[in-house]
């Protein structure tokens, strides 16, 4: 090791909302041991953001990762003692929000008052932000959608400013989930903005960690064929970088799971397109070359990822209220359970006629690989409908009206009584859909900020 | 030229592995060779047409092969096979992460020398 180079180790110990909130203590054991690093938790999809949204506007102290006190109580008071910055996406739609909460978190913990910074800009609201936004989406009259929120994908400079100011906790929304990685490495090792080379390769550790134990054995096993083990105490990631942005990769210790090259390159291509363009609002990074390489023990390195320069535009995700959401179903089992089922479906489906466009799945025959018109045939995959059989009916819909789309749970639970002979288990749901579009805006107009968070 | 050497069929999922990702309505489904030796015949058998042919029953509105030989893998991006993407879809799998397992059931002609030690179910 150079001494003018210290190593980065940055942990990441979620990779969505709604991850095991376990993960987190193995790694700070690890990193304290390793003399310091970063710990991040990812925990916003494309859904989340819009479902924060609505939380927030029901109750202003709400919007932020419903799970941040189990998330954060378990390493809180370890990480503050060791200089071990959190950072994560958490904040959601409410970035300050959580950052009250955090810190009546370190009250009830009695430990020292963390320096808690908030990252916002992301979120583009009010009447010129719209004007600004509909520009750019001629498409679309967004004027004609209940919009929810419209969120842009922001990048790293504001979690390394706030890193370099002394925050120990950094709290974003809509930051690219690398970007939660690459913000310590720009505050850590001071790399310019245009370092496209060593952006892209930290870029790409974060793309790596940002799923958390999906690098390192989640997600993979196949019984038979794909074998891992200890998948119920998985361990979560931890890359090291070093100065020029080259990364290691392996788990905490102690820790069920694997790191090996096969599960590595998995997530290295997961929710790619283009290898060589794989876009940030912080670099565009280039994998067609990149090599992924088994170390000893649970360590891969990735080398040869290539960078260029950052696009012009920035990823917006505008949320709106869809339709009504209707499902419901209903078991068949023994004999002929699958041909019981299909006459439970016709009677559905003739009952609810036009009003209407059902999805209609046979759980256990076939359910997820067609498309809604139900036309996959598998060859070789027949089903006999009068054999022995244990098959649940599906029927699912949506409708811009509340009442009709809820004809689909009266219809199923119907079937009780008025279906064919021995249907049990009904259960039924109904919920408002929310719909999303995505597009792209310049750059300059949005425009991401830091502070320190202030009790108000 | 040398005469064709005899081949065997065998399911994808014997000559490489997948993992399925999704953004909006499209699905990317990498397609990774168990052994570099392995690639030449992936490359040469899963092209662009065959895996748009196979998922047609999910009416892809295009099919691109993105080649990475360094990774020994391929990525497909299907566009528009998500019933809508995850917000919008009346499937149960709405990020479609069960479309690489019917990827990996395509039967694959293989030259029979590279079929021993092909990894396989070691299932009881």
């Amino acid at each position: 090791m150079v001494q003018s180079a210290p190593l980065l180790h940055i942990g990441c110990a979620s990779g969505f909302s709604g991850d095991r909130s376990d993960g987190a203590a193995p790694i700070v054991a690890e990193l304290i041991r390793r003399g310091g690093g970063v710990l991040i938790f990812e925990t916003l999809a494309e859904r989340t953001l819009a479902l924060a949204q609505l939380a927030m506007n029901d109750d202003p102290q709400r919007g932020y990762e419903p799970l941040l006190v189990d998330l954060l109580e378990p390493v809180l008071a370890d990480c503050l003692a060791h200089g071990i910055p959190i950072v994560s996406n958490f904040g959601a739609a409410n970035p300050s929000g959580a950052a009250r909460r955090i810190s009546q978190l370190a009250q009830t913990l009695r430990v020292r008052t963390p320096r808690i910074a908030v990252v916002s800009g992301d979120a583009l609201r009010g009447d010129d932000a719209m004007q600004a936004l509909q520009r750019c989406t001629p498409d679309i009259d967004l004027s004609a959608l209940d919009v929810v929120s419209a969120t842009a994908y922001i990048g790293a400079a504001e979690i390394a400013e706030a890193l370099r100011a002394g925050a120990d906790i950094v709290v974003c929304g809509r930051v690219a989930d690398p970007s939660l990685t690459l913000g310590p490495a720009l505050a850590h090792f001071d790399w310019a903005l245009d370092d496209w080379p060593r952006l892209a390769r930290a870029t790409m550790a974060g793309h790596m960690l940002e799923c958390g134990t999906q690098v390192t054995g989640g997600y993979y096993a196949i019984p038979g064929l794909k074998d891992v083990s200890g998948l119920d105490h998985t361990g979560f990631p931890i890359v090291t970088l070093d100065a020029d942005g080259h990364i290691e990769l392996t788990k905490a210790p102690g820790t069920g799971g694997r790191v090996d090259r096969a599960i590595a390159v998995e997530q290295l291509l997961y929710e790619v397109h283009d290898p060589g363009a794989y876009l940030t609002p912080d670099v565009v990074a280039d994998i067609s070359h990149a090599q992924v390489v088994q170390m000893e023990g649970d360590r891969i390195a990735v080398r040869n990822v290539h960078g260029h320069a950052r696009p012009a535009t920035l990823k917006v995700n505008i949320c709106y209220r869809g339709g009504w959401f209707a499902e419901a179903e209903i078991s068949y089992a023994g004999i002929a359970a699958h041909a019981r089922a299909q006459l439970a479906a016709d009677i559905v489906r003739s009952r609810l006629g036009d009003a209407l466009t059902l999805r209609v799945d046979f759980i256990g025959v076939q359910s997820i690989l067609s498309d809604d018109e139900g036309a996959f045939q598998p060859d070789g995959h027949a089903h006999d409908p009068y054999a022995f059989g244990d098959v649940r009916l599906r029927v699912a819909a949506t409708h811009p009206e509340r009442q009709v789309a809820e004809r689909v749970l009266r219809e199923v639970t119907a079937l009780y009584c008025c279906g064919p002979a021995g249907g049990g288990g009904v259960r039924t749901s109904i919920r408002q859909r929310l719909n999303m579009v995505s597009t792209l805006v310049p750059r300059e107009q949005v425009t991401p900020s830091w502070r320190f968070w202030e009790e108000s | 030229m040398m005469s064709a050497s005899p081949v065997v069929r065998v399911p994808l999922y014997r000559l490489a592995h997948s993992r399925s990702g999704d953004k909006g309505n499209t699905s990317n489904l990498s397609l990774i060779a168990w052994r570099e030796d392995l690639y030449p015949s992936l490359r040469d058998a899963v092209t662009a047409e065959r895996v748009a042919d196979w998922f047609a029953a999910r009416r892809p509105h295009a099919v691109t092969r993105y080649e990475i030989p360094s990774l020994h893998a391929m990525n497909f991006v299907l566009e528009g096979v998500l019933d809508g993407g995850v917000n919008d879809a009346l499937n149960l799998d709405a990020h479609g992460k069960s479309l690489s397992f019917w990827l990996l059931a395509m039967p694959i002609d293989v030259p029979a020398r590279l079929v021993a030690g092909l990894p396989d179910f070691n299932a009881p």
